[in-house]
């Protein structure tokens, strides 16, 4: 293959991300529906569960344990949602005009992944707004290793989102991979209760989620400084350098993956 | 100058279906060739291997002058691709679809406005390009990606079935504007289609059947190859007209439904001269019968165009589907 300019594929990336977010801004049905959904989940599940179980052995509220778990749930599914669409774009023939632009493919993989990360880390930051009204308390410092973390997962479900979608011919399929993907994965993150308490089984599966990873990371920069020894015992998995180089390595291979499948298609 | 498209001993098969079986053509700069031929005959296949989505199996190709084989960016850079499927987003508004489409293939920054509105203006968009696409009629969507194939100043514009799916008013609508294209900027075009109508409108055309070409030339040439002009003249004397027009043209003339049918090889040249030769107070009326770009497929391939048109087209489809090519 030819060699490409090296600004003029900067450039294609910017472009192909702009119009990831430019979709995105422009889909005011969508922000809504996807702002609101964390927050149901907090105040159905996080009402109904903690009113269940009690909250006094996790040593916060239950609703401040499942806050962590909400925002890697709106990243995770903004991400992969923003990166599928990539079969819609297929179905209604725009992927052929991107697809036949003088540009390599690995460009245009890119800037797809990059326009999913920043419109789920930006989802997910509008998402810390709430964070005072629920008694959790954000610093600065607090908010700038969120983001790193967040903008590691984003990167690592749009490159699951963008694989699949490679793999995909039709829109049908949608539906069958939420259920047997992207649900279990919301609810084996350890979001909803403790994976520590969970069968061996469980545990072991959640573990090859890049999903499990983030709620345990995030969980220990939200609430690291109110979660006492014990409880923090029970409630956290791994330290934080094991969950971000985790994230990491789940990024690096998704989005690989993802360019790889993407360049193969015709 | 290298030629706009130079096909050589193209052959595309797909598992061992020979999709396209030994093309061979040259399209010239300023020129409007067209792929006639129904459904399923390897004209989409023949775009997506100029585009350079598929590569050939056997046999060159090259776009103004790149072989799209090895330079497959300069192939893309040279050609403006307006495929049969819409391929627009329409979320975007018209002029963003533009700008997207400069900055993909690298047009300077300073010429996105001016180059936006010129190809606007072009096709009447300019008054709609902050409206979203999905505002757009069939053709007005048709229109604006004539407009992006145009942007980036492309060597050839080429056109899939540019008026499939557009009603009958439409597509004359639509024409005049490719017209203009080629009146106004010399442009050369490449195009494919299954409508007669549509390719009266080539400079040249080659009839595509089965992944070959069965003939290549000019309308009329084509239209000649098959047979003659019918001048049917009804008259209250036939039969001394008769007789006259047998001596001047020395051959028999034909009596059928009480008019007299005299067979030319070219109509527009014979019948300012059968004026000339006969009084035409003596002439009722006079009625030309020329064969059409259907007549001439049907002579080549022994069936009409449209004869197999869902099933070639399904057949392709499906075929191409199940390898994931679409």
């Amino acid at each position: 293959m030819e060699t490409h300019d090296f600004g003029h594929i900067i450039q294609a990336i910017a472009t192909i991300w702009q119009r990831e977010v430019l979709r995105y801004v422009r889909d005011k049905p969508r922000i809504v529906s996807t702002l609101i959904q964390p927050l149901v989940f907090l105040a159905i599940l996080g009402t109904g569960l903690g009113g269940t179980l009690g909250g006094n052995q996790i040593g916060v509220g239950f609703i401040q344990f499942m806050y962590p778990g909400i925002l890697g749930i709106s990243i995770m599914g903004v991400a992969f949602f923003s990166t599928i669409s990539t079969v819609w774009d297929r179905e209604f023939g725009f992927l052929r005009e991107i697809l036949v632009a003088p540009l390599p493919r690995t460009a245009i993989a890119f800037g797809k992944t990059l326009g999913a990360a920043t419109i789920s880390v930006g989802q997910a930051l509008i998402l810390l707004v709430i964070a005072p009204l629920i008694g959790v308390h954000l610093t600065v410092s607090i908010v700038l290793s969120l983001l790193l973390l967040m903008v590691l997962l984003s990167f690592a479900v749009s490159g699951i989102g963008l694989f699949i979608a490679s793999l995909l011919d039709t829109l049908e399929s949608y539906g069958p991979i939420m259920q047997v993907l992207i649900f279990p994965m919301f609810f084996l993150s350890g979001t909803f209760f403790l994976l520590s308490k969970a069968p061996r089984w469980m545990a072991d599966l959640a573990l090859i989620s890049p999903l499990t990873y983030a709620v345990d990371a995030f969980r220990r920069v939200v609430l690291g400084p109110e979660l006492a020894g014990a409880a923090a015992q029970k409630v956290l998995l791994f330290p934080l350098g094991v969950d971000a180089l985790a994230l990491l390595g789940f990024a690096v291979v998704t989005v690989s993956a993802a360019v790889v499948a993407f360049t193969r298609q015709s | 100058m290298a030629a706009a498209i130079e096909v050589q001993g193209l052959v595309k098969r797909f598992d061992g279906l020979e999709a396209v079986g030994g093309i061979d053509c040259v399209v010239e700069h300023g020129e409007i060739f067209g792929f006639l031929g129904p459904n399923g005959a390897g004209k989409s296949t023949t775009i997506n291997i100029l585009s350079t989505l598929l590569d050939p199996t056997e046999g060159t190709v090259l776009v103004n002058g790149f072989d799209v084989r090895t330079q497959r960016n300069q192939v893309r850079k040279s050609i403006g691709l307006v495929f049969q499927d819409p391929s627009l987003d329409d979320r975007l508004t018209a002029e963003e679809n533009l700008l997207f489409h400069a900055k993909l293939y690298s047009v300077p920054k300073e010429q996105y406005r001016p180059r936006i509105e010129e190809v606007l203006r072009l096709v009447d968009l300019w008054d709609r390009r902050k409206d979203l696409v999905r505002t757009f009629s069939g053709g007005m969507k048709r229109r604006l990606e004539i407009a992006r194939g145009l942007i980036h100043y492309p060597a050839v514009l080429v056109l899939d079935e540019p008026t499939i799916g557009l009603d009958p008013q439409t597509r004359v609508y639509l024409w005049d504007y490719i017209m203009r294209l080629k009146r106004e900027r010399n442009m050369t075009i490449f195009m494919t289609t299954h409508y007669m109508e549509e390719a009266e409108y080539c400079d040249r055309i080659a009839i595509i059947d089965h992944g070959k070409i069965v003939a290549l030339g000019t309308p009329r040439d084509l239209k000649r190859q098959v047979g003659q002009n019918t001048i049917r003249i009804r008259t209250h004397e036939q039969a001394g007209l008769k007789e006259e027009l047998e001596r001047r043209y020395d051959r028999p003339i034909a009596e059928n439904d009480g008019a007299l049918e005299l067979k030319v090889d070219d109509a527009e040249e014979s019948l300012p001269r059968l004026f000339d030769d006969v009084d035409s107070h003596r002439v009722d009326s006079v009625t030309l019968e020329q064969p059409t770009l259907e007549d001439v497929f049907l002579a080549l391939t022994g069936r009409a165009i449209r004869e197999d048109e869902a099933s070639g087209k399904d057949k392709m489809r499906q075929r191409l589907k199940a390898r994931g090519y679409h």
